[in-house]
């Protein structure tokens, strides 16, 4: 299943810097980042089990917010990009380096 | 059944790779070229200079990730054999069932190689109209395929096939346009050496995919030397052969016709040696190698697993249902079939 989760961090208190970053670190294991605080997670539901508690783990509820949107199987028609940074698909696109 | 997950192959030279919390990092003079998260990954098949951190060659084992070491120019070298992945369990299911039944996977391959060559057959008569001998043998073909389903010694399969194969190629020539076929003719199959340019073409490209099979199988822990039809002969990769049968027609054949039908390649193309052997010039088999490149990366609908792959990427996908199969998680074999 595709996931695609997005975040907000406060930067009021001193650990908000650290957060985002254990955010960001969580996401990218999983997915990819397609923008700054937006990643495209394209897991198994064991998967994102893990995921989702690692992220309830790191946020403030306070002060943070998270956002995960479920695309389904079917998400490759509900995705439209335009402009830069077009984010590649890892599961289909050809990985030759 | 598992995802379909993603293969890297990693061809630039000096690049160096290592594992960064549960994600994989290329680099290349230090500088970062791709991070993914390893789970989108099955296969690394790292090509000439490559440099594997140790963690990551451990996690690679750990996780059934398959790490395969080729030359720079795709001589298989080495992989990385993981932990849980049972190989040698694998490989004795193949060594047994290649020695005790071979009939029931020789047999649902050769079924496929049958029917994709009818189909090639049907598809010529479709677009061009049809040709008296190509109906006989379409017919023929049906009746070896029938005949197939009550084989039942591994012999009379090879025989079949055999027939088969000579119905085939008995009219191979009608699939070649009027034009075409004015320039090259096609008088049967020949090889070692292959005697006309046809036959150079379908023996150059059937070596090479041949090859990559024998790297996709040594890539799932299959043994590439020991198969179902094809019998153990020294040096022969039997099973990677075996496979191959899929592939034959509606791969390899198939891309030749188009070709040749299509005027990309000319006599010039051609060295004809005093000794009756036909080559290709340096120029014409780059571009029968990059017709192949083009023709890898077009995505087809999987009939097994009904996923869009890549054409390349059959290989691997057919090894790994195979091994599925010896390991005992399939019933049978698919093998791979165009509908």
């Amino acid at each position: 299943m595709m996931v695609l989760i997005t975040y907000d961090v406060s930067f009021e208190d001193p650990e908000g810097a650290k957060r985002l970053r254990r955010i960001a670190k969580c996401c990218q294991d999983y997915g990819q980042r397609v923008q700054y605080s937006v990643f495209e997670c394209e897991i198994t539901p064991a998967q994102w089990v893990k995921l989702k508690a690692a992220l309830l783990d790191e946020y403030n509820p306070e002060t943070d917010s998270l956002r995960f949107y479920q695309l389904g199987s079917k998400w490759q028609k509900k995705v439209e990009h335009h402009g830069a940074k077009a984010g590649f698909d890892l599961f289909r696109d050809p990985l030759i380096i | 059944m598992r995802k379909l997950q993603n293969t890297l192959y990693i061809t630039r030279q000096g690049c160096y790779l290592h594992k960064e919390r549960e994600t994989l990092v290329v680099e290349c003079e230090r500088k970062k070229l791709i991070q993914l998260p390893v789970h989108a990954i099955a296969n690394i098949f790292c090509f000439g200079n490559v440099l594997v951190s140790p963690y990551l060659l451990g996690f690679c084992g750990e996780n059934q990730v398959n790490l395969a070491f080729y030359s720079e120019y795709g001589k298989f070298l080495g992989r990385l054999q993981g932990r849980q992945s049972g190989n040698v369990l694998l490989r004795r299911a193949q060594y047994r069932i290649s020695a005790e039944a071979p009939l029931d996977i020789a047999r649902n391959i050769i079924a496929a190689k049958i029917q994709s060559a009818r189909r090639v057959l049907q598809r010529r008569q479709r677009n061009h109209g049809a040709h008296e001998d190509v109906t006989i043998a379409i017919r023929q073909l049906n009746a070896s395929l029938k005949k197939l389903q009550s084989a039942d010694h591994i012999d009379q399969v090879r025989g079949i096939e055999g027939d088969a194969a000579a119905q085939y190629f008995a009219v191979f020539r009608y699939l070649l346009t009027d034009k075409t076929r004015q320039q090259f003719d096609f008088n049967g199959r020949n090889r070692r050496p292959p005697r006309d340019p046809i036959n150079a073409m379908l023996s150059l490209l059937y070596s090479i995919v041949g090859k990559e099979i024998s790297g996709a199988l040594q890539g799932v822990g299959l043994d590439p030397q020991v198969g179902f039809l094809h019998a153990d002969r020294p040096g022969r990769d039997s099973l990677a052969q075996d496979i191959l049968e899929e592939f034959r027609a509606w791969w390899i054949d198939r891309m030749v016709i188009s070709m040749l039908n299509r005027g990309q390649f000319a006599d010039k193309d051609f060295i004809y040696a005093a000794s009756g052997a036909v080559e290709l010039k340096d120029d014409s088999r780059k571009a029968l190698f990059q017709a192949l490149q083009m023709r890898k990366q077009e995505k087809i609908q999987h009939p097994y697993l009904e996923e869009e792959v890549e054409i390349g990427l059959l290989p691997h996908i057919q090894a790994q249902l195979l091994a599925r199969h010896l390991r005992g998680d399939l019933a049978c074999y698919p093998p791979f079939l165009m509908r």
